[in-house]
């Protein structure tokens, strides 16, 4: 979902792998960042009167609430909502119907590091020509960039995660520590503090867990990548502003006083509902995330900023989040871009997505209204969590950016990267041969690497 | 059938030469023989030769994101055969076939065995208990020992640290070959079993008779008129386990969301074409490797089948 453990991805999948490889790959040529001129009041008016069917790929559950909204305020429009699986299943779907020519949707949800890979080949529409342009105040700086890294508009944020701190506050203090710690230097004082006084992890990074670590290096103001929409990429995750990052983490890892389990799985659950775990360095999706994985430790728990890496600093970054997009292909551009547009931006929708399906908003609008950051939580010991979150986002990074082949990076950071954290090695190093792979890959698929 | 009427009313009339009536038959026969099974090749042709040959097609050209597809010949598979990961994966196999076989069909033919002898009580209730795990699919069994083989959590290494062994470590990159060994066996000795106890049931019973009389005890009999009169069945068998093995593919992929660190996407040749299919997005790359799969699987089964040949004519030739 919004956080894409990768890991739990290729479930259910037959093992004839010939006859998958054959499912459908004719090279097509999508149509995609079209210069027609902006799209007028008129145009807009006939094409929502016009009755017309649209079809929107999303794995947001009971997101029908809010598209009821959307057929209720356009009756000529119907959408029909499918789920074709989260995450990995849903790209390797959609791409599937993309390369086909057919039987792809009008609209489709796309974490934000993925634009890239569907930009590249031209499958997603350019939406300034419909006005999205406007709606660049809506939302927050560093998601609507997300979005828009140049001039053209590529999707609407639905939901980000800005990263924080949840810990146990009862076995933090049975360590003496009363404040969560504001920098990484306290971080790692009290992560010894918590390992002697209690035996509790002082949280867990997860080996294979690229989103986590790609987050931290966006706080610490690592830009590991670049993209130019064309066929340049910049590739630097073994930058020495990264290998910080990483020799921090080598040496609390090293010491034992940071757990390096696999995340999102059952061990991991147990972990987070037992205490093995005392923390989480994690986005603002978690909050709601962890109420259903460790209920009974219902109370117990805090949300904080992530410690900084020089005090008084106030930086953050994101990790997971995702938008809805238009696909080049749609037939229907002007009804797909105002479903995509609708979901994200109505009022009324934009709350539902906050406050019934627990979306963490990028909508200004949702961010200041009362309703949702003066929220109390019980599960945080009445703690205004919301309040928190939307404070952190004011603080994230703006300039990050993503590759367009997010699949390789990530399943190549497992492999480069998560089997040295799992067993405790030089982090640092294993960003060289991170780098490498990398590299090699952009250059065997034909991409100038800056 | 149709061809009956025609028959009667042939009969009766001009005693045609006997050859060309029943060629006429034959035909017909025939035609009727090619109308039955057409339903079956129409499907096999759309479903199977179409796509292989596509497959095939696929493989000779190279895709790369900037710059799309162009004809590379057979460079797919010149860069397969030097693929470290893919050698490996298809080594890890090799392994994995030359350990786990043979233990788990020694075991099914045991089992077997006992079944057959009906010495063991209750073998109604045991064959079945046997068979059940290949009713669990592989996707619920695999969790299920994930859970089993969970470090903190897992029943096993709750027992074995509260007797004092530590923790066992059965998901870890060492390991995890192992631990899917065990997996893998667990599900699949029911169902060699059931083969192979189908094929003891249909021996002739006089050659036990006649086995008795020369006095050989049960054990004797198992040895020497049991297994060979079983052998094809046997064979059979472990041409199913070279292709189950070198197919491997529920059992890493879900491993993967429990040790992810432990299986490396090339952790056996099958996953590796299915990650390099949708994660790395080389369609034509992966349908070259998928095509090497099935050739080292065939040289494989002809390996086996060839061995088991010439065992038998050896023996033979000794009698």
């Amino acid at each position: 979902m919004r956080n894409a453990p990768r890991a739990a991805l290729a479930l259910g999948v037959g093992a004839a792998i010939t006859a998958l490889v054959l499912s459908g790959c004719t090279p097509s040529s999508g149509g995609g960042g079209s210069t027609q001129g902006p799209v007028s009041q008129e145009d807009i008016d006939k094409a929502m009167t016009t009755p017309t069917k649209l079809t929107f790929w999303t794995w947001v559950p009971d997101i029908e609430n809010e598209v009821k909204l959307f057929e209720e305020k356009y009756p000529a429009i119907d959408v029909t909502v499918e789920n074709v699986g989260q995450g990995l299943p849903h790209y390797q779907k959609l791409r599937s119907a993309i390369e086909a020519g057919e039987g792809a949707p009008d609209v489709a949800q796309i974490e934000y590091q993925y634009i890239p890979s569907f930009v590249l080949p031209g499958s997603l529409l350019d939406l300034t020509p419909y006005g999205a342009d406007d709606l660049s105040g809506d939302y927050v700086d560093w998601a609507w960039n997300q979005v828009s890294p140049d001039e053209e508009v590529w999707a609407i944020p639905q939901d980000v995660g800005p990263m924080g701190n949840l810990y146990r506050e009862d076995i933090l203090s049975k360590a003496g520590i009363t404040e969560p710690p504001a920098t990484y230097e306290e971080y790692a004082t009290a992560a010894k503090a918590v390992k002697d006084a209690t035996g509790s992890y002082i949280s867990n990074l997860g080996a294979t867990q690229a989103g986590q670590m790609i987050g931290l290096f966006w706080q610490a103001g690592v830009k590991p990548f670049g993209y130019d929409g064309k066929e340049t990429v910049k590739i630097d995750v073994n930058s020495d502003g990264a290998k910080e990052v990483a020799s921090y983490w080598t040496d609390l890892i090293q010491q034992d006083l940071i757990s390096v389990d696999a995340d999102f799985n059952d061990q991991w659950y147990q972990g987070l509902a037992n205490g093995k775990y005392a923390g989480w360095l994690t986005a603002a999706w978690a909050p709601v995330f962890l109420q259903g994985t460790a209920e009974n430790t219902s109370g117990l728990w805090r949300a904080a900023p992530l410690p900084q890496w020089k005090a008084g600093e106030e930086v953050s970054g994101n990790w997971g989040g995702s938008s809805d997009a238009v696909l080049a292909s749609s037939k229907n551009p002007i009804a797909a871009y105002e479903l995509a547009k609708f979901i994200n931006n109505d009022e009324e929708s934009a709350m539902k997505l906050a406050t019934e399906q627990f979306l963490f908003p990028p909508q200004v609008s949702v961010l200041e209204d009362p309703a949702f950051v003066d929220q109390e939580s019980e599960f945080y010991g009445g703690q205004q969590v919301n309040k928190l979150f939307s404070e952190i986002s004011q603080t994230v990074d703006t300039d990050f950016q993503w590759l367009p082949f997010m699949d390789y990076v990530y399943s190549s950071y497992e492999e480069t990267m998560g089997s040295v954290i799992a067993d405790k090695g030089d982090i640092a190093a294993a960003l060289d041969t991170w780098q490498d792979q990398l590299v090699k890959y952009a250059e065997d698929q034909g991409f100038t690497v800056e | 059938m149709s061809q009956s009427p025609a028959l009667t009313a042939e009969r009766p009339s001009l005693p045609a030469p006997p050859k060309r009536r029943t060629s006429l038959t034959k035909r017909r026969q025939r035609r009727a023989a090619y109308l039955f099974i057409l339903p079956f090749f129409v499907v096999f042709t759309t479903m199977l030769v179409v796509p292989l040959v596509y497959a095939g097609y696929l493989s000779l050209f190279e895709s790369k994101l900037i710059g799309g597809e162009v004809f590379a010949g057979f460079a797919n598979y010149v860069r397969a055969l030097q693929d470290s990961a893919f050698l490996a994966s298809i080594g890890r196999m090799g392994v994995f076939f030359i350990i786990q076989v043979p233990i788990m069909l020694g075991i099914a033919l045991f089992l077997a065995l006992a079944l057959d002898s009906g010495r063991a009580r209750g073998s109604k209730g045991i064959r079945l208990l046997v068979f059940m795990p290949y009713a669990v699919p592989a996707v619920v069994a695999t969790l299920m020992w994930g859970y089993l083989y969970g470090p903190d959590f897992g029943p096993i290494a709750q027992i074995a640290r509260s007797v004092g062994w530590g923790t066992p470590e059965f998901l870890t990159p060492e390991n995890i070959l192992g631990s899917m060994m065990n997996i893998v066996t667990w599900e699949f000795i029911g169902y060699n079993m059931i083969i192979l106890y189908a094929a003891l049931r249909s021996i002739p019973t006089e050659l036990y008779e006649a086995a008795e009389l020369d006095g050989a005890g049960q054990f004797r009999v198992a040895w020497s008129v049991k297994i060979p009169a079983i052998r094809p069945a046997i064979l059979l068998t472990v041409i199913f386990s070279v292709i189950g093995t070198f197919q491997l593919f529920s059992e890493p992929s879900l491993l993967n969301a429990i040790a992810p660190d432990a299986i490396t996407n090339s952790f056996t040749p099958n996953y590796y074409a299915y990650n390099i299919a949708f994660i790395n997005q080389e369609l034509n790359y992966a349908a070259a490797i998928a095509f090497l799969i099935g050739i080292v699987i065939a040289v494989v089964s002809y390996i086996v089948q060839l061995s088991a040949q010439q065992r038998e004519r050896r023996e033979r030739g000794i009698r």
